[in-house]
């Protein structure tokens, strides 16, 4: 009897190649091809300048140099500016880069040239003899300078101003003027970036045979890929086959596309007729990839003296960097998922999105949340703090109730639907966590440290994470005759263990063995019909595309099977692959069902030979009826009307050494609740690397841009990573199983949950360890150093 | 512009690979390029992230900052090297390898080959680490996916299942005996 692996620890079947070494990156392909050529390319030294000429006499000088493009090469749709992904309509100045820049480079770091040879480091060398003119304009650097608009990033952009956009529910300023009592805070959160081990990497190669490209890209969205190829390089989609091999992480940066390199390693291959290889290094990863996080936020809120949020205005500044590509998704999701689990009464939100020359600001896991959750969390602190009241009561005061689900904001979510959150028990979490993290116990704890010269502090962060946004997902699924499963899903893959999570969905639905099924992802050749995977949605979307399109293979299978068992359909069960007609002998393999759907001319193997049109069907009938299709398959799609709410809680107790302000993480606690859980084991996994990744951004990691628009720290000696002795040794997670009602298997998305209340509740505990307000993060010991001698009661310290 | 080429002979997991070089290759680029072995991967190219290190005569070496040139009379094991042998052709995942998998120590496995290698080389030194040793193992090596303490436990692990086999071998040598 095969039992149900939905829900279980399954071990992850592609960990197998990843220990032997057998993974298969985009940089380790077509490695053993002779005719393979590596690109280079030349990047801006320069934040902000003019291009006045560019001379690669010097290059093609270099042994081994094939070719070097600039954009005065670049023709028809390659020589216009690359796609604005995801436009708005408030959106009023979206600008994006050109695939090689025409005239100005906007960021240290944005390509100008790109060179192809035989092998990387001769391409490098013919870059370093590109000799490009300049002619220096002032860079804009930082949200102050972006505000201040005594320079602009684009000439044709006042005030450098992208877009600006409000929304409110309800009058909040007239709320607050009315409130009991009214706060204000500035609230500020860095730079940082996504980063993954891997970074970016395309390799291309063109078929002259066929007249066919076919591309691997590290990319989180293949068909998104393949379609900016297709109609940059003036292709047919249906010559353009884009795969996605395994990459070495994601985090968002990889959604991006098409990257200039995207574009370019196809353009070379296809008109080299040599399969080409671009691989980014670490510097160009910190230069020419994306960062995010970037935000002032001010705050005003009134409120009552049970603490209960009267009326909440925020407005925001937003940096996006030098261009636009993925639209407002960053901000737009700042100033509605900053609610959180609470229910303000009045809520207005505005915010400016800004050009600067650094970087693009496009989603890093979590984004915009965890900047919107730092702003709501940090408000809910300084209520309680005014209110001289427990910080979780506030937060009680304020939150969604069980009953009030669909919860409706009033306000319009990042994919352009109500923001409605569909299920959750937040007071049920709260009390979780409190247990969990020991919150009513604290104070003896404080006390006991205390007497031993110690001094700590607790912090709580709570957030609503919208996941498994839309538009859709696709599965496909087959039966072959041996009886094996192969499915095939569009959406990428870069860590999340797919592979067993996915067919642990099509064990339980079809009734297979594990074993016998395999997952395909980010094949285009597969499942040409695919969005990608971001905003923790790999799970909602394609994890219900592939249980519904099982269910149809099932259906077809019982249906078959009922025939040539002569048995009633409902009178069957799969098990392990087999048929059986319950409580009796008879039974028939999947396989042998997958035999009969397909009626053949020609045997092939001996199982084929059951299926011929002299062996199977009614002489009088079509071998196909009208309303079917040979083969067991069973294909569907999944588009939800609207996104599925996650959500979760943090706590953490941090000591802060009272003369080095060194920060130590004593305990951490998370209470999560994405809804069923296919495999606990992957996702308190990704609850760890979220956490990881949290605490770099609270702690660590920023973008050091000085004002000349040079990133000083663009490596991992200087952008402060964190290693295993930085993270908490254990975290502790207990979980919430709230379904979602708007898919078939309850699931929510769980990927960037981890990361996104650190900054807030890292604030929140350096605060109440220290005493005074913590409005900035990242914070690094000397800066918390810095804050206590500002803090410091003169007649103290003289 | 024309570089001297030079015919370097890599021992690297038993097997002899002669490849040409130029002086500048790396030996992450000549494992990965050359002797075809894309197990050892690069993560920074600077010494830093530790995905590309590899055993250099047992000891745990950043191939990104070792020149092939240097590593002609050195035993190299990469993480392709590290399976044991069972008669089967794939081989049986060693106690570092199997430990990964039964503590869900890795996520996108782009790290992982550094780590293995890394962990490899650690145990032989301090077969029987506590946790805050098996913590200090690993602090040398950057992962961005796992958040670390499932790969602790993986060290933790991975020393269980040496001693386990080590008690095995030394009973079943007992009954031999007996």
């Amino acid at each position: 009897m095969t039992t149900k692996l939905f829900g279980t620890k399954v071990a992850r079947v592609e960990d197998q190649r990843f220990l032997r070494g057998q993974g298969r990156y985009v940089d380790d392909l077509l490695h053993d091809d002779p005719r393979l050529l590596h690109a280079a390319v030349l990047r801006s030294p320069h934040a902000h300048a003019r291009i006045t000429d560019i001379d690669v006499s010097d290059v093609l000088d270099v042994e081994g140099v094939v070719a070097v493009w600039t954009h005065d090469d670049l023709t028809d749709a390659m020589a216009e500016p690359l796609p604005l992904l995801i436009p708005h309509p408030t959106l009023t100045h979206g600008r994006t880069q050109y695939a090689l820049a025409k005239d100005e480079v906007n960021h240290v770091g944005e390509a100008i040239a790109f060179v192809v040879a035989v092998d990387r480091y001769v391409a490098e060398d013919a870059v370093a003899r590109i000799r490009v003119t300049y002619e220096h304009l002032e860079p804009v650097v930082g949200i102050d300078a972006a505000r201040a608009a005594t320079r602009l990033v684009h000439d044709d952009v006042p005030g450098n101003v992208g877009a600006r956009m409000e929304q409110e529910n309800g009058d909040a300023r007239a709320a607050i003027a009315d409130a009991p009592h009214t706060l204000v805070l500035d609230l500020d959160i860095e730079r940082s970036a996504c980063t993954p081990m891997e970074g970016r990497g395309t390799v291309a190669r063109w078929d002259p045979d066929t007249s066919r490209l076919t591309v691997w890209s590290s990319t989180q969205t293949s068909t998104g890929v393949r379609g900016c190829v297709a109609a940059k390089l003036g292709l047919d989609l249906a010559k353009v086959d884009v795969i996605t091999p395994d990459v070495g992480g994601g985090f968002g940066v990889k959604v991006v596309h098409p990257w200039p390199e995207e574009l370019l390693v196809p353009l070379a291959a296809k008109t080299l007729g040599r399969p080409v290889k671009f691989t980014e290094d670490r510097r160009e990863h910190f230069i020419s990839s994306a960062h995010e996080r970037a935000q002032q936020h001010h705050v005003e809120v009134g409120f009552d003296d049970a603490g209960r949020v009267l009326g909440l205005n925020v407005e925001f500044w937003h940096d996006h960097g030098a261009y636009t590509p993925y639209g407002l998704i960053v901000p737009i999701i700042t100033s509605t998922q900053l609610l959180g689990p609470y229910k303000p009464l009045n809520y207005r939100v505005v915010f400016e999105s800004l050009y600067t020359n650094t970087v693009i600001v496009t989603p890093y896991r979590g984004a915009g949340r965890p900047q919107g959750c730092f702003v709501m969390e940090r408000t809910m602190d300084a209520i309680a703090a005014y209110l001289g009241k427990d910080r979780t009561e506030v937060r009680s005061a304020n939150f969604i109730q069980p009953d009030e689900f669909p919860y409706e904001h009033g306000l319009i979510f990042q994919d352009g639907r109500e923001l409605t959150y569909d299920s959750g028990d937040y007071p049920a979490s709260l009390e979780k966590l409190k247990a969990l993290v020991g919150w009513d116990d604290f104070e003896d704890f404080r006390a006991e440290m205390a007497a031993q010269g110690r001094r700590v502090g607790i912090g709580l962060a709570c957030y609503v994470e919208g996941t498994g946004v839309g538009p859709y997902e696709g599965a496909h699924v087959h039966v072959e005759t041996s009886g094996k499963v192969k499915v095939a899903t569009g959406l990428t893959t870069q860590g999340q263990g797919h592979q067993t999570a996915f067919a642990q969905i099509v064990a339980d639905t079809l009734g297979v063995r594990f074993e016998d099924v395999e997952i395909t992802t980010g094949d285009t050749r597969k499942m040409p019909y695919a969005v990608g995977t971001f905003a923790s949605r790999a799970a909602v979307m394609s994890g219900s595309a592939i249980h519904l399109a099982a269910l149809r293979a099932k259906e077809k299978a019982l249906r078959i099977a009922a025939e040539a068992l002569e048995a009633a359909e409902e009178d069957l069960e799969i098990v392990d692959g087999v048929v059986s007609v319950r409580g009796t002998d008879a039974s028939i393999d999947l396989g042998t069902v997958a035999v009969l759907s397909n009626p053949l001319r020609y045997a092939f193997d001996e199982a084929s030979k059951a299926a011929t049109q002299f062996s199977v069907g009614d002489p009088g009938k079509p071998p196909v009826a009208e309303d079917d299709e040979p083969g067991l398959e069973g294909k569907d799609f999944y588009s939800p009307p609207r996104s599925t709410f996650a959500n979760g809680m943090h706590a953490v107790i941090v000591e802060t050494d009272p003369d080095t302000a060194e920060i130590t993480i004593l305990k951490y606690a998370v209470v999560h609740d994405c809804g069923h859980l296919i495999n606990p084991m992957i996702v308190e996994g990704q609850i760890h690397g979220g956490v990881a990744q949290g605490v770099g951004g609270a702690l660590y990691e920023r973008m050091a841009y000085d004002e000349s628009g040079q990133l000083l720290n663009a490596s991992f000696m200087d952008f402060l990573m964190p290693y295993a002795s930085e993270v908490p040794t254990s975290i502790d997670i207990d979980h919430l199983e709230t379904p979602s009602p708007l898919n078939p298997l309850g699931i929510k998305g769980a990927g960037e949950a981890g990361v996104i209340p650190s900054a807030a509740v890292f604030a929140a505990a350096i605060e109440d360890a220290e005493g005074f307000p913590i409005t900035a993060m990242p914070i690094s010991p000397s800066e918390l150093y810095a804050l206590r001698l500002s803090h410091a009661d003169p007649e103290e310290t003289s | 512009m024309s570089e001297q080429i030079h015919d370097v002979r890599l021992h690297v997991n038993g097997s002899v690979h002669e490849v040409r070089v130029p002086a500048r290759r790396l030996l992450s680029d000549a494992l990965r390029h050359d002797c075809g072995l894309t197990g050892t991967h690069v993560g920074c190219e600077h010494g830093v992230c530790g995905a590309c290190t590899v055993l250099v005569d047992g000891a745990p070496m950043r191939s990104c900052l070792m020149l092939a040139v240097s590593a002609v009379d050195a035993e190299i094991t990469t993480v392709e090297g590290l399976t044991e042998d069972d008669g089967t052709p794939q081989g049986r995942l060693s106690p570092v390898q199997q430990a990964f998998s039964d503590c869900h120590g890795l996520q996108c496995g782009f790290c992982t080959p550094g780590f293995l290698t890394t962990i490899t080389a650690g145990l032989e030194e301090n077969p029987d680490p506590t946790e805050d040793e098996a913590r200090e193992m690993i602090a040398g090596n950057l992962c961005r996916c796992t958040g670390y303490q499932n790969i602790v436990k993986s060290v933790l692990r991975a020393a269980e299942i040496n001693a386990e086999a080590d008690a095995k071998s030394k009973a079943d040598a007992g009954q031999e005996r007996a």
